[in-house]
């Protein structure tokens, strides 16, 4: 009997196509629009997520300056950090896998006639550490070569290509503004981050090298700071906090002259604001859903009209009012349920586009398509409901007089 | 004798309120006994449609019993009259009322549909209902392959499918042409004499009435003759 209605629903959907079609568009672009948001989304969650891995994990990033507090301007004068500090985290905190001082500045770096403007870093060895950041080839720099302030380099992906193509820098020589700097290593691609920055625009030299040759000041920008396995960055951080306020003899009774970041808490407090994103766009796609709906209402109270003589013969050899209403419920379902098959795919499709066009990983989440599937049907079973009750409602006498 | 299959008692049908009432029938009484063949005349207006759709089961009295089978059918709700209709009741038409694009044995199987009858089963009973009016050669064309008279004839194997107990004819004839009108009367008289199905027929027709055995005349919602038809007599 089930088998046998549907199969008159698609008959009947088959037999006015082109109104089919047009009804299903509705459907087919409010679950479209679900699927992509979602999956464009959770995507861009994702991508945020792993961005912020790529900067190592359970990672510390300690600033200068007052925590920056929404609303009010940032410190005039801001007291910078030095070897001080990071000497002093380097002996006293407990729990750390690897301090690293770290400094950074753009500059123009020169080899043969091609030259680049680079994000050079000046950091300790423990630098690579703290950040996961593994060499390709080559090898960091010794401790040795770190104290003496040597003229050694690692390079990224992006400064190889342009200076060396698809050449082995070997043991060049490039200049980073008027100072000479062998290339030791290759740091492994780490990719562009969510925000467009090319990560792989880099050189990083000893700390003490750059201070002296390009800096010209002792500043320490950033100290990177990654905890050991089992140590929870929060107590971490209390710890960080505590010698810091020591070495610099901050008064008890004022605030932090430096700000501590915990990039998971970042991680975290990012990827929830991508999900609150993708949940919104999610709903404002979901009212174009509800307008596909009162199409596929408006088109099955066209069908239960123009059909009325077929109701009225329907139900005078018989048909009981449950049939009538189960038939037409099953057409609208049916009609939804292609709507959001169709939505489906093409909002999948939209999202792979997507996916590629933002470079951002394309994440199909099942439980979504199987919730635009069900969501699409319940719509075409609610919106059907009303047309659907009308036409089994209708007088057979009335319904067979109709023209 | 048992009861009969059809009995009005004093039935009355009354349309519209206050100054606009209409009574389309005013305090009917007769019966129809099993295995009669009975036309029912009037000009429009008479009463006869409404009795019709109440011997039909179609339709209620206002005030009045109707007894069909020795169930009083005018107290069923809608559901329970679908079924009696769909139990004990054929219908055929005047326009014929097949489902377009729909063929001629898928427009048989319609009531057994609603009666949750097989696939198989169904194919096979509308095979033979439509044999049995002699279209089985046509079984799969859609009513606008078919003539008039093959449409009537279609209607009248959807209508005997279920082997029902009454067939209601709503002038069958009326928009068929002098010869065709025969065959499908020829049809009908022999179902009721073969089958003992009790016919109850609309018509306008003098001539179609005369294949019935008896005549009831309509006139202002009452009965004013009912008598043997001409040509049984």
């Amino acid at each position: 009997m089930l088998w046998e209605t549907i199969r008159l629903a698609m008959l009947s959907i088959r037999r006015n196509v082109m109104r089919s079609i047009l009804t299903l568009l509705g459907i087919v672009i409010g679950v479209a629009a679900v699927i992509a948001m979602i999956t464009i989304g959770s995507g861009t969650t994702e991508k945020v997520k792993s961005d912020i891995a790529k900067l190592g994990s359970n990672l510390l990033i300690v600033n200068a300056g007052r925590p920056p507090v929404p609303g009010s301007r940032p410190d005039r004068v801001i007291r910078e950090l030095g070897d001080k500090e990071v000497e002093a985290l380097r002996t006293h905190l407990e729990g750390a896998r690897a301090v690293a001082g770290a400094a950074q500045k753009q500059v123009r770096v020169v080899y043969g006639n091609e030259s680049l403007t680079v994000g050079v870093t000046g950091a300790d060895p423990d630098f690579l550490v703290a950040r996961d950041w593994q060499i390709a080839s080559g090898r960091p720099f010794t401790d040795q070569e770190a104290r003496g302030g040597a003229g050694v380099c690692l390079i990224g992906e992006t400064v190889r290509q342009q200076f060396f193509g698809a050449g082995d820098p070997g043991d060049a020589t490039i200049r980073v503004n008027k100072m000479s700097c062998k290339v030791i290593g290759l740091l492994e691609p780490k990719g562009t981050t969510g925000f467009g920055q090319d990560q792989d625009n880099v050189v990083i030299m000893p700390i003490t090298a750059f201070q002296r040759r390009i800096a010209g000041n002792r500043d320490v920008d950033s100290i990177y700071i990654s905890a050991e396995e089992n140590v929870s960055t929060s107590d971490l951080q209390d710890s960080v906090e505590g010698i810091l306020r020591d070495v610099r003899r901050v008064p008890a009774d004022k605030d932090n002259d430096f700000n501590i970041r915990d990039m998971t808490q970042v991680a975290e407090t990012m990827a929830s604001a991508t999900t609150v994103m993708t949940g919104m766009l999610g709903a404002v796609a979901g009212v174009s859903l509800l307008v596909g709906g009162i199409g596929i209402m408006n088109i099955m109270l066209v069908s239960v009209t123009e059909r009325t003589r077929e109701i009225g013969i329907r139900l005078a050899i018989g048909a009981h009012e449950r049939h009538i209403l189960v038939q037409f419920l099953v057409e609208a379902t049916v009609l939804s349920l292609f709507g959001g098959l169709l939505g489906i795919a093409l909002g999948l499709g939209l999202a792979y586009a997507a996916s590629w066009v933002l470079s951002v990983p394309f994440v199909p989440s099942a439980a979504v398509v199987l919730l635009a599937v069900g969501f699409s049907a319940l719509i075409g079973m609610i919106f059907g409901f009303f047309p659907a009750l009308r036409g089994a409602r209708l007088d057979p006498i009335d319904a067979l007089r109709h023209e | 004798m048992s009861q009969p299959l059809i009995k009005f008692e004093k039935v009355w049908k009354t349309y519209g309120e206050g100054e606009a009432r209409v009574n389309a029938l005013a305090g009917v009484s007769f019966s129809i006994p099993r295995g009669e063949f009975v036309a029912i005349m009037g000009p429009s207006g008479s009463g006869k449609s409404t009795a019709m759709n109440i011997i039909g089961c179609l339709d209620t009295p206002t005030r009045g019993r109707y007894d069909f089978l020795g169930i009083d059918a005018g107290d069923l709700d809608r559901g329970r009259r679908a079924i009696l209709r769909n139990r004990h009741i054929g219908f055929i038409f005047q326009g014929y009322n097949l489902l377009p694009r729909t063929t001629a044995a898928e427009n048989v199987e319609l009531p057994l549909v609603y009666r949750g009858i097989g696939a198989a089963d169904r194919r096979r009973l509308a095979l033979e209902a439509l044999d049995q009016v002699g279209l089985a050669n046509r079984a799969d064309h859609t009513p606008a392959e078919l003539s008039g008279g093959q449409q009537q004839r279609v209607a009248i194997a959807r209508a005997i499918v279920t082997n029902p107990t009454l067939l209601v004819a709503d002038e069958p004839t009326g928009n068929l042409d002098t010869q065709r009108s025969h065959e499908v009367m020829e049809l009908l008289t022999s179902f009721n004499h073969e089958r003992g199905l009790t016919i109850a027929m609309v018509t306008h027709e003098a001539d179609i009435a005369e294949y019935a055995d008896r005549t009831i005349r309509f006139l202002d919602g009452h009965i004013v003759s009912d008598g043997i038809s001409a040509e049984a007599a």
